[in-house]
This record gives C-alpha cells, sequence and structure tokens, in this order.
C-alpha cells in the first residue's frame, strides 16, 4: 500500500532572499547617490534628496532590468516606480498635515474645552478657561440640518436624473454640475442677500446650513447619480415585471441595492460642508455661548472658532485654532464612521 | 385557419398555428382534468414591434393554449425575446420602443387604453435570461417581494412562501436558509429562486427568456422539471436557443426568423411536429443544425 504525503505548499513566484536582497541594495544605493549628489552640486534641502533618490532609485532599477530582461521589463520597471511616486507624493502631504493639526492641536486639548463655552474667556485667556463646546455643538448642528435639507433633495434629484429622465433632465443636469463649481463665499452672499436681508433680518444656525446646503446638494446628487447609474436595469426590468409600479421599484430594489453607495454620497457631501468657513462668516454671527436655537441667535462653529482664534493672534489664541482643527478633525472622521455603520448595520445581519 | 394579412410577403403564407384554443383546451382537460379552469390562454395578433425606426418584429400571430408550454426557437436577434417582452408589456420599457397589434389574454387586450399595466404584469409573469435575485433582500423577502411590489396582502405567507419554492423546486434547498441573501445562492438556484418570486404573484402566464442560458445541465434539468411541473396549472412560453429544451419541455414549437429585415414567425406546430416533418424548408434547416 502506497501512501501519498502531501507535498509541502510552496511559492515559487514570490521573491527569493537573493532577489530581495538585490532590491535591498538597489534602494540604499539610491540613498547614497542622492546624498553625494546633494554634496558634490549646489542642490541641497530636503526636496533635493528627494527629487534625487527618485530619479536614481528609477533609473537604477530600469538599467538593472534593462541588463538583465531587456526593455519590456525596464519599462515595466520604470513605470512601476513612477507609480510608487505618486503615490507617496499623494500621502506625504496629507500625513504631513495630520501630523502637524495633531501636534499643534494636542498641547490645547484638555478635558475643559469638551464643557465650557467662550462667554466668560476670550482667545488670549489662558487655555485652561473656556472652551470649544459651543462651536462643536453649532457645527454638529449647522451639518445636521443641512443634511437634512440636502440628503432629501439630492437623492430625489439623483433619481430624476437616472430613473425618470423626463425633458429635464439635461438642463438639470448641467446645472447641477455647475453648482458643484460654485464657490462658497456665493453660496452664503445668496443667502445673504436672498434672505437674511430681505427677510429674517438675523443671524441664526439656519441661514448658515442653508448655504450649506446649497453646497452640499450638487455633491450628493452627483455622487448618488453616479451609484444609481451602476445598479443593473435587470433588477428595475425585474421589479417592474412583478407587478410594482416605478415608485415601488425604486423604493423597494433600487435604493436600497444603492444603499452603501449612497452612504458615501452623504459621506461626501459632509465632507464638502464640515469645514466651510466663508458662508459661515457671513450667516452664523459666530456667537460664543451654547445656542440651542437652530433658528434663532448668532451660532458658533468651529470654523468660525478657527479663524476668530487665529485672528486673535496670541500664541494661547493659536494653540486654540489647532486644537479647534483638530476637533474639527476628529469630528469629521466621527461624522464618517458613524454613517458607514449605519449604513451596513442591516446589511451584515 | 390561416389569417391572410394581404401586406406579407410571400413567405409568410406557410404560417401555421396550431389547432384552434378550444381544441386545445380540449385536449389538456383529457390529459390534466381540470385544467380548463384556466381560462382560453393568450391570443398575439398581427404583432409588431419597433425599437425607434428600427422594424424588429413583423406580424406574428400565435396562440397560446391555457396549460401549455410553448417555445420559441430562432437565432439570435429574430425578435423572441422582443416578443414576449410585448406580451407583458416590458417592451415599453425600452425607450423609443413602439409596437403594433393585440394581446389578448382571456380575451381582453393587454393594450387597451385604462389597461392597469402592473396589473397584466401580475397576470403574465416573467423569468429573465440572467437569474436576477433581489441583493438587499433574503430568500424568502425574494419569493415574497411581487406581494409587497404591487402592495398585495396575504394572510398566510408562510404557507405560501413553502408552495412557491416547492413548485419552483427550489424548497429542500433552502427551507433551512430563508434568511440567508439571494446572492448566496449558486446559479440555477438562483434562477429557480427567480421562478419562484414569479409564482408568488399567481401569474396565468409565465415568460421565461431563455432562462437556462447561464446555468449547467444540471441545473437545466432541474428547472426543466419544474417548468413541466408548471404547466399543469399555467400557459408557459419559453424562449431556448436549446433545441433539445425546446423538445423535452414544450407542447408547441414556433421558429421565428430574420432574413435581414425585422423578424417574423415563420412556422408553429406541434413540437413534435416541427422536428420531425417541418413545413418550411428554413425551420428544417434550422432544426436539423444546418444553418444557426
Amino acid at each position: 500500500m502506497t501512501t501519498i504525503s502531501a507535498p509541502t505548499p510552496t511559492r515559487p513566484w514570490a521573491a527569493s532572499p537573493k532577489d530581495r536582497l538585490r532590491d535591498l541594495s538597489l534602494f540604499l544605493l539610491a540613498i547614497l547617490g542622492s546624498y553625494l549628489v546633494v554634496a558634490v552640486t549646489p542642490m541641497k534641502g530636503k526636496l533635493a534628496y528627494f527629487t534625487l533618490f527618485f530619479a536614481i532609485y528609477m533609473s537604477l532599477t530600469a538599467g538593472f532590468q534593462w541588463f538583465t530582461r531587456g526593455s519590456a521589463a525596464a519599462k515595466d520597471a520604470f513605470v512601476n516606480s513612477l507609480v510608487a511616486i505618486g503615490a507617496v507624493v499623494t500621502v506625504i502631504p496629507i500625513g504631513s498635515i495630520i501630523a502637524t493639526v495633531v501636534v499643534k492641536g494636542i498641547k490645547g486639548i484638555n478635558f475643559g474645552i469638551f464643557t465650557h463655552d467662550m462667554s466668560q474667556a476670550a482667545p488670549t485667556d489662558p487655555l485652561t478657561s473656556g472652551g470649544l463646546l459651543h462651536a462643536i455643538t453649532g457645527t454638529v448642528t449647522l451639518v445636521a440640518l443641512a443634511l437634512v435639507m440636502s440628503i432629501p433633495i439630492g437623492i430625489l434629484t439623483a433619481l430624476y436624473l437616472t430613473e425618470i429622465r423626463g425633458v429635464f433632465t439635461r438642463p438639470i443636469q448641467f446645472l447641477v454640475q455647475a453648482m458643484s463649481g460654485v464657490p462658497s463665499v456665493v453660496a452664503g452672499l445668496f443667502i445673504l442677500s436672498a434672505i437674511l436681508y430681505p427677510i429674517t433680518h438675523a443671524y441664526s444656525a439656519f441661514m448658515g446650513s442653508l448655504a450649506l446646503t446649497i453646497l452640499m446638494i450638487p455633491t450628493i446628487a452627483r455622487t448618488s447619480q453616479e451609484v444609481l447609474k451602476l445598479i443593473p436595469n435587470d433588477l428595475r426590468e425585474a421589479g417592474v415585471a412583478l407587478g410594482g409600479t416605478q415608485w415601488r421599484t425604486v423604493a423597494m430594489i433600487v435604493l436600497p441595492a444603492a444603499r452603501s453607495g449612497l452612504i458615501t454620497a452623504i459621506i461626501l457631501g459632509i465632507a464638502r460642508i464640515a469645514g466651510e468657513t466663508a458662508p459661515l462668516l457671513l450667516l452664523t454671527g459666530g456667537g460664543d455661548t451654547v445656542n440651542p436655537n437652530a433658528f434663532s441667535g448668532p451660532i458658533g462653529s468651529l470654523p468660525y472658532y478657527i479663524w476668530k482664534s487665529f485672528n486673535a493672534g496670541s500664541p494661547e489664541a493659536l494653540t486654540r485654532a489647532w486644537a479647534g482643527l483638530l476637533v474639527l478633525m476628529v469630528l469629521v472622521l466621527i461624522l464618517f464612521t458613524l454613517a458607514r455603520l449605519l449604513g451596513t448595520r442591516k446589511v451584515a445581519r | 385557419m390561416n389569417e391572410s394579412h394581404e401586406s406579407e410577403k410571400e413567405n409568410m403564407e406557410t404560417t401555421t398555428r396550431p389547432s384552434s384554443l378550444a381544441d386545445v383546451a380540449n385536449a389538456k382537460e383529457q390529459k390534466v382534468p381540470g385544467t380548463r379552469a384556466m381560462g382560453t390562454g393568450l391570443e398575439t395578433r398581427g404583432i409588431h414591434a419597433w425599437f425607434g425606426n428600427n422594424h424588429v418584429l413583423s406580424d406574428v400571430n400565435l396562440d397560446f393554449a391555457a396549460g401549455t408550454v410553448t417555445a420559441l426557437i430562432g437565432p439570435s436577434g429574430c425578435g423572441k425575446s422582443t416578443f414576449i417582452r410585448t406580451i407583458n408589456r416590458m417592451h415599453e420599457f425600452i425607450p423609443g420602443a413602439a409596437m403594433a397589434g393585440e394581446v389578448l389574454l382571456d380575451g381582453k387586450d393587454v393594450y387597451a387604453p385604462g389597461t392597469d399595466v402592473t396589473k397584466i404584469r401580475l397576470q403574465i409573469g416573467m423569468v429573465f435570461q440572467k437569474p436576477n435575485p433581489f441583493p438587499s433582500m433574503t430568500i424568502g423577502e425574494n419569493v415574497l417581494s411581487g406581494l409587497k411590489l404591487s402592495q398585495q396582502k396575504v394572510s398566510n405567507k408562510d404557507e405560501l412562501l413553502e408552495e412557491c419554492l416547492e413548485r419552483a423546486g427550489l424548497w429542500n434547498e433552502v427551507k433551512d436558509r430563508l434568511g440567508a441573501h439571494g446572492g448566496s445562492l449558486s446559479g440555477g438556484q438562483q434562477q429557480r429562486l427567480c421562478i419562484a418570486r414569479a409564482l408568488a404573484v399567481r401569474p396565468q402566464v409565465l415568460l421565461m427568456d431563455e432562462p437556462c442560458s447561464a446555468l449547467d445541465p444540471g441545473s437545466t434539468l432541474r428547472i426543466e422539471e419544474t417548468i413541466r411541473h408548471l404547466s399543469d396549472t399555467m400557459t408557459i412560453i419559453i424562449v431556448t436557443h436549446n433545441m433539445q429544451q425546446a423538445a423535452r419541455v414544450s407542447d408547441y414549437t414556433a421558429f421565428f426568423l430574420s432574413d435581414g429585415g425585422p423578424g417574423q414567425m415563420i412556422e408553429a406546430s406541434p413540437t413534435s411536429e416541427i422536428f420531425s416533418r417541418p413545413r418550411d424548408k428554413r425551420t428544417e434547416n434550422y432544426v436539423t443544425g444546418r444553418f444557426g
């Protein structure tokens, strides 16, 4: 009787230790090369190191491949390095911004700032007095109000553009695209001149969120439209063939199928407005007290708080501004996570 | 028994249809007593179809007796799918579509003014080429989705669920996981789920547009069994590219062909005849595999 022993699983296509050693030495050689070039030429600074390193690394790997495997492999290696540079160049500024905000902002973070507002304190006061509770609640109020208005309008617009496709599809499509390029200060001035001056005569969170809604609708509408386009027509046909009206089919089948994409649309909408400053400067009045009434009285917000603190200029005020930035970033992150969790909860069952 | 349409070309003269609906209903009644309650069936009169200015289907006259299975065969692009989509008014779902003619369900034209199109689609169900269970719903919800879509209430949901899955030949495979997503099933199971879903609204007629073209032979066999079972209680029209399948499942077969112009129905006969002694040369060429 013969027994067949199972062979050990191997990965013959994986890089051998020799390959890895070669890659590492090319990498180190490129670093060394960039140091040498910086030393002997007038070029200097981080940017020079960075550029030289990539240039040398690219030519080294491409050259090596040329000698060992020919020109096609060299081109492949060249494009590979180019793509890697693209990725690194994108990540560096983002990482740098986050790191700067965290390092500078963490100094201004203490428990007190989440429980106090600035009604009893000036931006130039020591960091232990005052806080940004009013700004956090204000931003949450503004974003929530803007969401309540822009989600239905945005998604209904997207449904009109994808499901109904009436005579107005083209003009609306054009307007939505044009609207997504509207500068935020224009949206702010529009609400200021069309509603605040002639009708309400007073700052409020509602005025601010109207301007934010104008900015948010195109983002939500366009992203939702792209998502709805991806839903296979088969599903719509199946729904209609089962005796559903168009509305029932959209509500029961198309929208649930597009659910996670629609959540992404909403997240992108939040991202668009969470840090908007210009319309809030014009419309909200930027109070220093927690204002629970969204429809009357000035209301603070994180962007406004950051702007005001930077303008005050003292070291304490600057630290407040950085802390405000950090809190804004974390708040946006929390909103994203919340939206994602709400969006996937039912599907995960 | 052949209505002559003056406008039509010579080759249409060979067009024949199964004997009158009443005869078929009698024969069926003898084979399976009680089937007469299903109504007189479905008749199509002079169906033409267009997409924009493109005339894709010309003058199709076909009768489908209640309780029979009719297979529509013919090469791709000859208008078979378009034809069955005119029957349950899915044709109008495509922008630019137009049609002419009458589709009579129990003698009433489904295109008559004032007809509720959603009711028509409840009476004439459809199974598509690609299995398309609703991704956001569980298996159970998928089966009952037609009721929700058409806002019908039933008291005995669980019984209906079991009955439909049983008739579609899927009950034993899914009874323990009705709460799982439809997408977790295999392709053949998904297609049977789609059949169960179509059955839940109790249609009189079931249209099947190449229901097995994406499936393996085993699943195909299961679905063919299902079709044979269902034909006791409903009228089935199946589009297929598989001639063995047409021979296995259908009572009648209609051959469609397009000679560059709009698709036409060339010949319709009892299935055994069309495969053994077709009247038209073109039908013979097609069923014997000499072309197409």
